[in-house]
């Protein structure tokens, strides 16, 4: 077997990998850091973000008031002090990528532009026209490989994390072009792999987004947090799911249902004005305006169409000159997917899973409870997103706890203690053998990777939809269960070694199993309705009982045992989430 | 017409020992599928040991760019339809070594990509307190050069990366001249040593290919050109003044 080891290891080369990689790299070039990706680098889910990263930037708004828009965003389910530190940081952090070269759109005389956005109450977010994730992405990438000391494993899918007397010393890895199976040992590790959005069936998310380092961390021992606040985007194009960015509301697109009437003044976002007012209307928080559109579905005032209800985004009254300047990745999918001209046409939208608030419980200064793990961006849960997440923030908590994060693992690597080599490498060979003897070499296994995974999609939609009831998610809970039995069962077509998709596809599967346990679990247990997690049997939000996160950790078998852990509350007593009045 | 087609696609597995070949599959023929979507179906339901990339499927991972019918095209974004009655032919990019099926080596377009320094140099020390000032104008200028996706259908299509296998070829270029270009960068001069030599820009015959197979509209066979007229400005100056440094 071959092994290799580094000072630190980061698992995931998208925005929050690579800045955690450039932050070490700066910190201390000294320090042997390495990247391991199932993709290269630029592919990473990043690449699809698209209106903006919100940091306070004009004289008119305060750091103050993007936490209270984070907070209230929140439902007050977000750490007050993280987010506090959040919002304080993310402006340096814009700065420090313009420095490096992103192609921020600008003002007339040069400065830095910025756009409203959902939620917000001044305009704040920075943005490189509507590809803002793929510019970022590709800013840091570009930027990464000045710097000799930052050694990458592309295309390389790890299976395990290495945990020898308590502390994470490394991984397990496949080098797809090969298949051989590797151990890479280090002193600390980041989990950097985005988020989960391949267990639901309709999904902005990319094909690699099933939660391959929560459940790396999960069965490692570091608990998953409020993984029921499941954020649906409301507007996806309904065949492919792809994202239509909330920036072409804030620009001043309106939502409208088969009558041609905006909707939204009938769900308490406010009265209908011609231009964009800030959290009212068509810029309130994403959870609410989802829940909104699925009420049209259910009083049946919207289109019916081959692939489910819909509504119109319409975008017609903007113009052409500022459709294409301000959102031409909007017009570009609009045309190749939908055959659509927004310009001409409104565009058919109906929402879509996007996003995961929770993940891999952190602290503020992104470690997780397991000593040499850390996690940042969509993959931890810090938490500054609580029960919803505002438009705009991910792209700043890549930066900021991507930093945090690089920053807290040199401090963890030069303090750790030497490793027991020989234990850590007799475990990466236990986990050589069950790779090769679970899928490589078996012959004899029945069910097959994409009948599990639809009934997993399907179950979870049933369950883990925009609303929830207890009865659903018993059932979607069982169905779970029955699968995790199920996939240990698993037939391949594909026995060789060389770039095997079929069996990443298969340990895919068991990761995102994982994880849908725990999403449907979480759901079960929390019995209020906030923010992202509505339940119909519990309406109203309890902030006696439930002003907590949910902690859920995973047993040998069985479901996971769910703890709940106060939230941080410092300067913004819980309160009433109001928009458009 | 009928409700499917075949897709013809390139099968390698060097652990087979056995040369390239082509395996038919028939898969439904959907007015909103694209051929990745055909690709998938032959994954999930007829063949699981069919290797490929895709990720994000909306054209801006660059991940499954393919030969279709002999064009170098991102699967994800290119309708079925347009292929109709078939069949199609779907083999893995051209000018790379194929790693198995669909999957093509990219490690030498990285290594040329990290070559061409495409990062913000500063000779002075200079960094502002607060963000670059950058005009929309200055913006503009290199803006176009920065929609790269580092697909590769440009090197699939440039018949220099073809005959030539140091050639540094259109996307790397492209984002030479796209840093080149910025407003907040000063590291031409170190980019036109690379980029200039034997293997660089000289090579390239104005065929514009690459221009024409970008799925993002990016023009590096523009920016090759501009890139010789620099040069060649250059190495005139070098003459004029030939102490040094200007």
């Amino acid at each position: 077997m071959e092994t290799s080891s580094h000072d630190i290891l980061i698992i995931g080369g998208g925005g929050a990998g690579l800045r955690a990689a450039i932050e070490i790299a700066e910190q201390d070039p000294g320090i042997d850091v390495a990247m391991v990706s199932k993709v290269y680098p630029m592919r990473s889910h990043t690449v699809s973000a698209e209106g903006g990263a919100a940091g306070v930037a004009g004289k008119d708004d305060t750091i103050d008031e993007h936490c209270y828009d984070t907070i209230s965003g929140s439902d007050w389910l977000g750490d007050q002090d993280a987010i506090e530190f959040f919002c304080n940081e993310i402006p340096k952090e814009l700065l420090r990528l313009e420095h490096w070269g992103c192609p921020w759109s600008r003002e007339p005389d040069g400065r830095i532009a910025v756009r409203p956005f959902g939620g917000m109450k001044k305009m704040r977010t920075w943005f490189a026209a509507d590809k803002t994730g793929f510019h970022m992405l590709h800013t840091l990438f570009q930027t990464s490989l000045k710097f000799n000391t930052i050694v990458r494993y592309d295309e390389t899918f790890v299976t395990r994390l290495l945990v020898e007397d308590g502390a994470v010393r490394g991984v397990v890895a496949i080098e797809l072009r090969t298949g051989k199976i590797r151990a890479i040992q280090a002193k600390a590790v980041i989990i950097a792999t985005g988020g989960c959005g391949r267990v639901f069936p309709f999904t902005t998310n990319a094909n690699i987004c099933t939660g391959d380092g929560m459940a790396l961390a999960y069965r490692a021992g570091a608990p998953l947090k409020d993984m029921e606040m499941v954020q649906y985007h409301p507007t996806g194009l309904p065949f492919t799911g792809i994202l239509i960015t909330e920036a072409a509301r804030a620009e001043g697109g309106w939502l409208l249902n088969k009558d041609g009437y905006r909707f939204l003044q009938d769900y308490d976002l406010g009265k209908p004005t011609p231009a964009p007012v800030f959290r009212s209307m068509e810029l309130g928080p994403r959870d609410r305006v989802s829940q909104a559109i699925f009420g049209e579905f259910e009083k049946g005032r919207a289109f019916h169409g081959p692939y489910g209800d819909y509504v119109h985004l319409d975008l017609r009254h903007l113009g052409e000159h500022k459709i294409e300047s301000r959102l031409p990745m909007v017009r570009e999918l609009c045309l190749k997917y939908e055959n659509i001209d927004p310009v001409r046409e409104p565009i058919p939208i109906r929402p879509v899973q996007h996003y995961m608030m929770g993940g891999v419980h952190t602290d503020i200064d992104a470690r997780t409870p397991l000593p040499g793990l850390f996690a940042a961006g969509e993959a931890a849960c810090v938490s500054i997103n609580g029960a919803n997440r505002l438009g705009s923030n991910s792209l700043g908590e890549i930066l900021v706890f991507g930093a945090r994060a690089g920053r807290s693992a040199v401090e963890s690597a030069r303090n750790a203690s030497a490793a027991n080599e020989t234990a850590i490498l007799a475990q990466a060979r236990d986990e050589e053998r069950r790779v090769e003897e679970r899928f490589l070499r078996r012959t004899d296994g029945t069910e097959k990777i994409t009948k599990l995974r639809e009934e997993m999609q399907r179950a979870m939609e049933k369950g883990c939809g925009i609303y929830r009831e207890r009865d659903s998610l018993a059932e979607s809970a069982n169905k779970i269960g029955e699968l995790r039995e199920r996939a240990g069962n698993l037939a391949l077509d594909d026995h060789s070694r060389t770039f095997n998709t079929q069996l990443t596809s298969a340990l895919e599967l068991g990761y995102m199993l994982d994880v849908a346990e725990a999403i449907v679990h979480s759901a079960l247990d929390r019995e209020e309705s906030r923010g992202a997690h509505q339940r119909r049997d519990f309406a109203k939000r309890d902030d006696q009982k439930y002003l907590a996160h949910s902690v859920a950790h995973r047993s040998a078998d069985g479901p996971p045992r769910i703890e709940y852990l106060p939230v941080v509350i410092t300067r913004w007593p819980p309160g009433e989430r109001v928009y458009g009045r | 017409m009928s409700d499917t087609i075949i897709l013809e696609v390139a099968r390698f597995n060097p652990e087979d020992g056995g040369e390239p070949s082509y395996q038919s599959f028939e898969v439904p023929l959907r007015p909103d599928w694209m051929v990745l979507d055909g690709l998938n179906h032959i994954k999930d339901q007829l063949d699981g040991s069919l290797a490929f990339r895709w990720s994000c499927r909306m054209g801006i991972c660059g991940s499954c760019g393919m030969m279709v019918n002999g064009v170098p095209t991102l699967t994800c974004e290119t309708l079925l339809m347009n292929y109709a009655p078939g069949p199609v032919r779907v083999a893995p990019l051209d000018h790379f070594p194929v790693v198995k099926d669909l999957v093509v080596d990219l490690d030498d377009f990285l290594a040329k990509l990290q070559k061409v320094r495409p990062w913000v140099v500063r000779k002075d020390d200079f960094k502002p307190a607060r963000e670059f000032m950058q005009s929309p104008a200055q913006l503009e200028a290199f803006h176009q050069f920065s929609l790269c996706i580092n697909c590769t259908l440009c090197y699939a299509a440039c018949p220099v990366s073809g005959l030539d296998p140091d050639f540094i070829g259109p996307a790397a270029i492209a984002l030479a001249h796209r840093y080149n270009l910025d407003s907040r960068d000063q590291g031409i001069e170190d980019r036109l040593d690379i980029v200039s030599q034997h293997e660089g820009i000289w090579d390239c015959t104005v065929v514009g290919e690459c221009s024409v197979v970008c799925p993002k509209h990016v023009d590096p066979s523009l920016a090759i050109q501009q890139f010789k007229l620099t040069a060649t400005k250059e190495w005139f100056k070098s003459f004029l003044l030939p102490r040094g440094k200007h």
